[in-house]
């Protein structure tokens, strides 16, 4: 078991699962508002980002290759959060 | 992955080079779809804003079960190229056909699962010009639904060349450039169901 969870492919495959539970769960409990959104876009931030380091395998890319796609995710997660911020004014 | 000798041309000595998986093309390629999707989904949030009721009342019409059921099948699928790639960078040559085929059925899934979704709403006489929320919804879902299909050509394409064992420790651009692209699209919808489907 503990092998196993020394290929950060598998590591980054249960996190991954996990935490699309929790996604669902928050849309079956009908949350929302501002908690919600944050929450939401936390866990989309953290899967995104496992994505590019462990399954694009951009960690140990050059540099700039790593902050264009993990910029790419702060500034889709950013731009969301800003008109989320917007329409609960 | 022992040798330094990438084609990168960097000349830094005998630090290792950090190296990017597949052909420098596809990460360009990759970027520009990034980007597009980018102001696709600045466009359903800022449309959003404009008339949150709307698109808070229609998005409780989408199967949140199929948006999960499929977030399962892209990472799975995800996770099965990331093992076809580690497979070939230590010579198992059948693991490599094998997960490429897992990751395709997984894709292979996903449009199943799409199919049903879409065949329920067109179904329920929902079109593009029904409201604001089902252009979005309709749009957006069906130009991610292309680029599994992409993907799912270019992973067909890895499949019948890791059979004849064209990947190998010695040679895994291709593939890793298609794992890249592949891997694009997971990302993709990581970001696209819990806007589309669940954030209110």
């Amino acid at each position: 078991m503990n092998h196993l969870l020394n290929n950060p492919a598998h590591r980054a495959w249960l996190v991954l699962l996990v935490a699309t539970a929790m996604t669902w769960y928050l849309g079956e409990v009908g949350a929302a508002g501002t908690w919600a959104i944050v929450t939401m876009l936390l866990i989309a931030f953290i899967k995104g980002r496992l994505v590019i380091l462990d399954f694009m395998e951009l960690r140990e890319a050059p540099l700039m290759w790593r902050l264009l796609l993990e910029g790419w995710l702060i500034l889709v997660s950013s731009l969301i959060l800003l008109a989320y911020w917007i329409s609960l004014k | 992955m022992s040798e330094t000798q990438t084609i990168t041309g960097t000349t830094t000595g005998p630090a290792p080079a950090r190296k990017l998986p597949g052909d420098l093309a596809i990460w360009f390629f990759i970027l520009a779809e990034m980007l597009a999707f980018a102001v696709f989904f600045a466009s359903y949030a800022f449309a959003r804003a404009h008339d949150p009721a709307l698109f808070n009342l229609y998005q409780q019409t989408l199967d949140r079960n199929a948006g999960a059921l499929n977030t399962v099948l892209l990472i799975t699928g995800s996770w099965f190229v990331v093992l076809a790639v580690q497979a070939a960078h230590r010579d198992d040559i059948p693991a490599v056909a094998r997960n490429i085929l897992l990751g395709f059925l997984c894709g292979g899934g996903f449009l199943v699962v799409k199919v049903f979704e879409y065949a329920a709403k067109f179904g329920a006489g929902i079109s593009m010009s029904t409201n604001t929320f089902y252009m979005f919804y309709i749009s957006l879902t069906f130009f991610h639904f292309m680029h599994v299909i992409l993907g799912m050509v270019i992973l067909a394409v890895l499949w019948f060349q890791a059979r004849q064992g064209a990947y190998t420790s010695q040679n895994a651009n291709g593939l890793e450039s298609g794992a890249a692209y592949w891997h694009m699209v997971d990302l993709l919808w990581i970001i696209l169901f819990p806007l589309v489907y669940v954030m209110r």
